[in-house]
């Protein structure tokens, strides 16, 4: 059928900034609960959207990602999905059962042992003492903990807890889950567990995914929704899309020059080859502006500088990073240090293909003295010299670098089907 | 019409799945939703309410060397403490039927179970915070799990507290069959009162801070450490007081008196049962709100 899961029609909700406001605010809102009162509900001084007329639908089968940035409001429109809390516009539905990963473990008695506490925290889920039973041991198994189970909870370790959390939480079977980046302390083998068991979930339901990790974002979604301030500012079947949104909500690190004074950059070419851009004042280019390069053509970076004579020879290392500033690339130097000349100089350093995924990158350049790529002397570093973005068909998986390579697809023993390239395309031997 | 059609075939479906709506509409608005939600949950919260009581009870007294005693130790030395100040002639309590030791340890002890109820509602909603910022369940059981810790704990203190009697010499009747629904109509006062005031009390501490001082008043316009006063405004405001009647009949069932204000006591048990459906009804509507306000 294909009634939606999940109906939110232009769902709001207000916060306020001041605790006393707050309480004050709580009050008359009770009052008014109980009253019946059908007022409208407007901002109040010191209020704000926390969410702001969201709406979208899901159906059985799809996951929808939430992204956006801290207090974008993602974690307030979970708990009214979960109807923790009321929304103060719009209108939500919910078909069927809600099962939420929000915080894994709430509810736990410290003092009492891991066996205890799957029962408690399995009948504060819903579940019932005999579903529970039923399940005991797959929960025990699932979390891997037989060997702890007896033990008190405040012993265990925070990893320990959310194994715990997680196993009894994932019995729950709903037809909508709610997934709030929960899993960040556990240790990958069981990250990746849990993965996997929120996919076999996925299969009967309609998820809700919040995380800050957009790898995982781009695996698991077929939708987004990208947050900001409240608003739900980009909605598209195209995870990828959304991903980008993110990240270009960030304007990232700004333009950082540290060294030792002894080289002055003063202009800077780059870009494709064919539409090269200069810069005659590397000051002056706009650390917020981001130069579309094509990766599969060359790419060409110049630098022109002055160097102090008293430096006698040096190197060059330019290092690329994504939006995350996680290094992601570095060019290698020269084989040999390149000797300095009295008055200006030009380097040109031309890369066939940019072996890099579809994102936001930035370049950094450094001045090395000598041949010293780990330490030493920096004459001059310039982070985030400038910003580039590389636009692919899709983001392919998840890594930031696509490397080249060579396929041959056998078919049968007769023919061997040849392809080469960035374009992974597929081409019969002649 | 055509919405018409649209509800109907919502309808059919909530047959199949649950179906919850969400709206910023006071849910006062739909009562009879409200009502059959409220239904369907203390059904589906009693199972965890028992599993609430049993967690925090095994809890309570895991973590000490004393265990039970615990529950004992404060009503037997309040009791203490008024067996001196009446020995010793510095408060003159007026004469009553009991024994005066056997008056005021049951009284306390009745009083100590009251308390208990009336502490619950807010300590445990307090305690609970993460699990009601985190998660979406019945939070009437929240309340059911305070009372099922109150009549443990009581039932404890109620054992002792015939054992003492039996050995002061007091040996209950009959009576004492009636007695459970004394302590059971206390601890609907004190589960009514402290529903009543744990709304306010989450949102502002005051009430938890100001409590113990308006109980300990209380305690002394209801005869829990001397008798009724026969004349008097204090006896008009000991009358007016509907604890009063909880506490004598209750008493005097344990004890094998004929209960001298039986009539009274039905009174206030029927506006109690009133109260707390009343009070629940506004803790389950105000809870989402007061959970917004909370600090996860």
């Amino acid at each position: 059928m294909s009634e939606p899961l999940v109906r939110v029609q232009n769902a709001s909700k207000k916060f306020c900034r001041d605790l006393k406001k707050s309480l004050w605010y709580g009050l008359v809102d009770m009052v008014a609960e109980l009253t019946g009162s059908t007022a409208a509900r407007e901002l109040r001084p010191k209020e704000f959207w926390a969410v702001d007329d969201v709406s979208f639908e899901l159906e059985k089968g799809e996951c929808l990602g939430l992204v956006g940035p801290n207090g974008a409001g993602k974690s307030t429109l979970l708990k009214m999905l979960n109807g923790i809390i009321k929304p103060d516009r719009g209108r939500i539905e919910m078909h069927g059962r809600v099962g939420a990963l929000i915080e894994l473990g709430a509810g736990f008695n410290p003092i009492l042992t891991g066996l205890e506490n799957i029962y408690i925290n399995g009948s504060v889920l819903g579940l019932t003492k005999h579903e529970i039973d039923r399940k005991l041991d797959d929960i025990i198994g699932f979390a891997e903990l037989q060997d702890f189970i007896d033990t008190p909870v405040q012993n265990y370790s925070s990893g320990m807890r959310v194994r715990l959390g997680f196993s009894i939480a994932a019995q729950m079977e709903p037809d909508i889950l709610l997934v709030d980046e929960v899993l960040a302390v556990g240790d990958v083998g069981f990250r990746i567990k849990c993965y996997n068991e929120i996919y076999r979930i996925m299969e009967n339901a309609a998820v809700i995914f919040v995380s800050h990790s957009m790898p995982q974002l781009g695996k698991v979604c077929t939708s987004g929704i990208l947050m900001d301030k409240g608003r739900a500012i980009m909605r598209s079947n195209n995870i990828s899309e959304v991903i980008n949104g993110y990240y270009n909500l960030f304007t990232g690190e700004q333009r950082i020059q540290v060294g030792s004074g002894r080289v002055r950059l003063t202009a800077v070419r780059f870009g494709n080859k064919t539409d090269c851009i200069t810069y005659p004042d590397a000051q002056a280019i706009d650390p917020n502006h981001y130069h579309h390069i094509d990766a599969d053509k060359p790419l060409t970076i110049g630098l022109t500088f002055t160097m102090d004579q008293t430096v006698d020879c040096y190197s060059i290392l330019f290092s690329i990073s994504d939006v995350d500033q996680k290094l992601v690339l570095q060019i290698l130097p020269p084989e040999r240090p390149l000797n300095n000349h009295p008055g200006t100089q030009e380097v040109l350093v031309t890369i066939d293909s940019l072996l890099l995924n579809t994102g936001k990158y930035s370049l950094t350049v450094h001045f090395l003295k000598d041949q010293k790529t780990d330490w030493g002397e920096i004459l001059l570093s310039v982070q985030s010299l400038l910003k580039f973005s590389v636009q692919r068909d899709r983001y392919i998986g998840a890594a930031p670098v696509l490397h080249a390579a060579e396929w041959n697809i056998s078919d049968g023993p007769s023919s061997i089907r040849h392809g080469q390239g960035n374009t992974g395309q597929v081409m019969d031997l002649p | 019409m055509k919405l018409k059609a649209k509800d109907a075939a919502e309808g059919i479906m909530t047959k199949k799945k649950t179906v919850a709506v969400y709206t910023p509409e006071s849910r006062f608005r739909s009562p009879w939703v409200l009502l059959k939600e409220m239904g369907a949950d203390s059904i589906y919260g009693r199972e965890l309410a028992w599993r609430l009581a049993v967690r925090d009870i095994s809890a309570q007294y895991r973590q000490t060397a004393l265990g039970l005693i615990w529950a004992l130790i404060l009503p037997v030395a309040n009791t203490l403490v008024w067996i001196f100040l009446n020995g010793s002639g510095i408060v003159s309590v007026g004469k009553t039927e009991l024994p005066y030791p056997v008056y005021v340890l049951t009284g306390t002890m009745l009083w100590a179970i009251f308390m208990d109820a009336l502490n619950a509602p807010l300590q445990d909603t307090m305690a609970s915070k993460s699990m009601l910022t985190k998660i979406n369940f019945p939070k009437e059981a929240i309340i059911l799990a305070g009372i099922y810790k109150t009549l443990f704990n009581g039932s404890i203190k109620v054992a002792i507290m015939v054992l003492a009697l039996l050995v002061l010499g007091i040996y209950p009747d009959w009576r004492l069959a009636l007695f459970p629904l004394g302590v059971l109509s206390l601890i609907m006062a004190g589960t009514t009162l402290g529903l009543a005031l744990a709304p306010i009390g989450l949102l502002y501490t005051d009430i938890g801070k100001g409590l113990p001082l308006v109980m300990q008043f209380l305690m002394y316009v209801t005869p829990v450490v001397f008798p009724m006063p026969s004349q008097g405004w204090t006896s008009v405001l000991l009358k007016l007081n509907p604890l009063s009647s909880l506490i004598l009949t209750t008493r005097d069932w344990l004890t094998g008196f004929s209960p001298g204000y039986l009539s009274l006591f039905f009174w206030a048990n029927g506006i109690l049962l009133v109260s707390l459906f009343v009070v629940l009804l506004v803790y389950r509507l105000v809870m989402p709100i007061i959970i917004e306000r909370m600090s996860a």
